[in-house]
């Protein structure tokens, strides 16, 4: 029981990732018809945004204690963070909590990103085919993780949470199961965070005007176009949150695995996987494929799966893909006449 | 059809003259290295199959270099079960290739656009984490296989051939390393080249075609097109299956890291780059890649000084660091941004490029002649 529990937090937390890039992933195909192959670069990006600020908050000042000694008799250099020496505790406490703190960069940055991305690029291909419009985010996708790693190097670079998160919960105790079950502060806020924005964006679509006319434009453009309104400005507006979402997740991601320049590229093509599986340009089976896929790689990797089927860990995204794809060609929410070309 | 017939013969012809002297006329460029010949035309082959796929059935895979690394670990195992022999290789390379691609190719044709590319991008990373997970005693995972000691190679020993170190490859006597590895290459893509050309020619190269042209239309007018599909997909994952197993055989080790999806999109950028959907495009496309590539990675920063040391000193210091951007680790920006200008500018490749630079010169050599009749109007 503990292990189904472990493995269920651990399904929905690698699903809550899958899920948050293929939000922003399948709200672009939906809305602008374009197949985004940069995406997974976006996610990086994000990351190293968080990596950015970390990195600008460590900066040093040395300072010279005469009254301490070093065991070789020169006086001892003390190294503060620039930040704690200029602004004392709260100072201290910025640089605790660099990585949330940089998803208040990261916010304006990715917007920036992305409407210079939409007006620059992406626009001149709503009319070229799927191929071209694959072709050429992919090459732009290689172009901006070959910049991050000239400037950042192949490593991948370790940022650490906050103190506060770094432990592990009991979680076990809080279902009364006993002491079995012990999962990382961390994790679970990645789970509440991105719950968290799925819920928004859900809910932005769902219950505000501006959200009713894009998804009025995801089902007729022309006619929403008839009706005055500027659609084009809008789906642009939501390239850029898609942006932002892909952004933001990378900057949560940060603490659970080291960032390197290649990060996008892993996490892309499975998220397309996942916007596949859920039907192209349905937010919501993007959201339920990407928990679902994450939930059942994570059970598949327990080793009694493991020693019934040996190897499923590794193909078991890939393989129900294939099965989704041949019984129900549209995804599991899929709507008609999408994508379909 | 006599005269198109032997207009073929011809261009067969130059074309092989052309690759066969490839070591002579790439010798200037400093290209006449065996090992990025080979290269050369194990891509050309590679891409030239890509082609017949994406360039004239208009399915874009994402999956294909999955089929050159099973090539790659057939004509490996070739080597130490069988013979040290290249051609059971690579004719158990062709096969496998076909073999798979048979399989993976009847299940993602029942979907088309961006689903098939989804699925053979899917079926592709699955070879590719077996290859690295369960399968290791087959592939041995992330070492590479390659020929041992204790392999049996039964035909060898049969013959009595088999030789006490570790054997590399040969034809019949002739180590299949350095130019002789070439040459057997070169011919290979020759003949490739050839059914290539012999495929767009046929009615079946038309139909292919056709299910580019209209998907829609064709099963309208009573024609299944899965069939046809699927004999593209198969021969195309052949064409790979062959560059693959002529991999190993230059260099008899096969890895995991050939079928990774990276690779599968080295190939679409080759065909891109090339002109997809012409006959020449892709091996040329092949070619300006690797060439590039080569040459671009050994260039280093106190190389880069050198170049600019006309230039005066401010300028230089300038020049030099955003240079190495593009040159040596950074190689991989400088393609993509080719390939992003590519599809911007001319999604037709360079092919597309050099018939644009003929119009234009034969459009200016007619209004040249028309300037010149004005006057006497």
């Amino acid at each position: 029981m503990d292990q189904i529990v472990l493995q269920l937090l651990n399904g929905l937390d690698k699903g809550g990732a899958y899920a948050l890039i293929a939000l922003g992933l399948t709200l672009v195909f939906g809305t602008l018809g374009v197949v985004n192959f940069a995406h997974g670069a976006l996610f990086m990006l994000g990351a190293f945004c968080a990596v950015v600020v970390y990195q600008v908050l460590q900066i040093e000042t040395v300072t010279i204690d005469p009254d301490r000694l070093t065991p070789w008799g020169s006086p001892m250099e003390i190294r503060t963070p620039l930040v704690q020496a200029w602004l004392g505790d709260f100072g201290g406490l910025l640089l605790e909590w660099a990585v949330p703190l940089s998803i208040l960069v990261a916010i304006p940055v990715m917007l920036a990103i992305g409407l210079v991305m939409e007006r620059g690029l992406i626009r001149h291909f709503y009319r070229r085919s799927h191929a071209e419009q694959i072709l050429v985010t992919f090459g732009l996708a290689i172009v901006l993780q070959e910049l991050v790693k000239a400037y950042f190097g192949a490593n991948p670079i370790p940022v650490s949470a906050p103190a506060a998160l770094t432990g592990s919960a009991d979680v076990g105790a809080w279902l009364g199961l006993g002491s079995g079950v012990i999962y990382p502060w961390w994790r679970l806020t990645y789970l509440a965070f991105s719950v968290a924005i799925i819920a928004a964006v859900m809910l932005f679509l769902r219950f505000t005007t501006w959200g009713m006319v894009v998804r009025a434009g995801m089902e007729d453009r022309q006619t929403v176009g008839f009706l005055g309104i500027d659609i084009e400005r809008r789906f642009t507006v939501v390239f850029g949150i898609a942006t932002v979402i892909a952004g933001v997740a990378g900057v949560m991601y940060t603490p659970i695995v080291p960032p390197s320049y290649s990060m996008g590229m892993d996490f892309l093509v499975l998220s397309f996987v996942v916007v596949v599986v859920g039907g192209m340009g349905s937010v919501g089976g993007a959201v339920l494929a990407g928990f679902l896929l994450g939930i059942l790689q994570s059970f598949a990797a327990m080793n009694e799966v493991k020693s019934i089927v040996p190897g499923i860990d590794q193909v078991i995204i890939y393989l129900i893909a294939v099965v989704v794809l041949l019984t129900r060609p549209r995804g599991l929410l899929g709507r008609r006449g999408v994508m379909e070309r | 059809m006599q005269r198109s017939g032997s207009r073929d013969l011809i261009y067969i012809t130059v074309f092989a003259a052309v690759v066969l002297a490839m070591p002579i006329w790439l010798d200037p460029i400093g290209a006449n290295y065996p090992d990025l010949l080979q290269k050369f035309v194990i891509y050309g082959i590679f891409a030239t199959g890509f082609n017949i796929l994406f360039g004239m059935t208009g399915y874009l895979s994402f999956g294909h270099a999955a089929f050159l690394g099973v090539g790659s670990y057939a004509a490996v195992w070739s080597f130490k079960l069988l013979t040290m022999n290249v051609v059971p290789a690579v004719l158990l390379g062709v096969l496998f290739g076909g073999v798979f691609a048979l399989l993976i190719g009847y299940v993602s044709l029942r979907r088309s656009g961006i689903y098939f590319s989804i699925l053979t991008l899917a079926f592709a990373q699955m070879c590719y984490n077996l290859a690295y997970s369960v399968l290791t005693p087959i592939t041995n995972g992330e070492t590479g296989l390659q020929p041992a000691l204790g392999d049996p190679r039964i035909i060898d020993r049969a013959l009595g051939i088999a030789s006490a170190g570790i054997p590399s490859p040969q034809l019949f006597g002739t180590q299949m390393s350095g130019y002789p590895g070439f040459y057997f290459c070169a011919l290979l893509l020759i003949v490739c080249f050839f059914i290539a050309m012999r495929i767009e020619r046929s009615p079946f190269g038309m139909m292919l075609r056709a299910i580019k042209s209209n998907q829609t239309r064709m099963p309208y007018s009573g024609v299944d097109t899965r069939p046809y599909a699927l004999t593209a997909f198969v021969i195309s994952g052949m064409y790979a299956g062959l560059a693959g197993a002529l991999l190993a055989v230059t260099d008899p080790l096969a890895g995991a890291e050939r079928m990774q999806w990276t690779a599968s999109g080295e190939v679409v950028l080759m065909t891109i780059l090339g002109g997809a959907g012409t006959l020449l495009g892709p091996l040329i496309g092949a070619v300006t890649i690797k060439y590039f590539e080569n040459i671009f990675s050994a260039v280093h920063e106190a190389r880069l000084h050198t170049v600019f040391e006309a230039l005066p000193d401010p300028l230089e210091n300038v020049l030099v660091p955003v240079t190495a951007l593009f040159v040596g680790e950074g190689w991989h920006l400088t393609l993509g941004v080719l390939f992003m200008l590519i599809v911007i500018f001319l999604p037709g490749g360079l092919m597309e490029g050099a018939r644009r630079i003929r119009a234009w010169a034969t459009r200016r050599g007619t209004r040249e002649r028309r300037r010149r009749v004005r006057p006497a109007e």
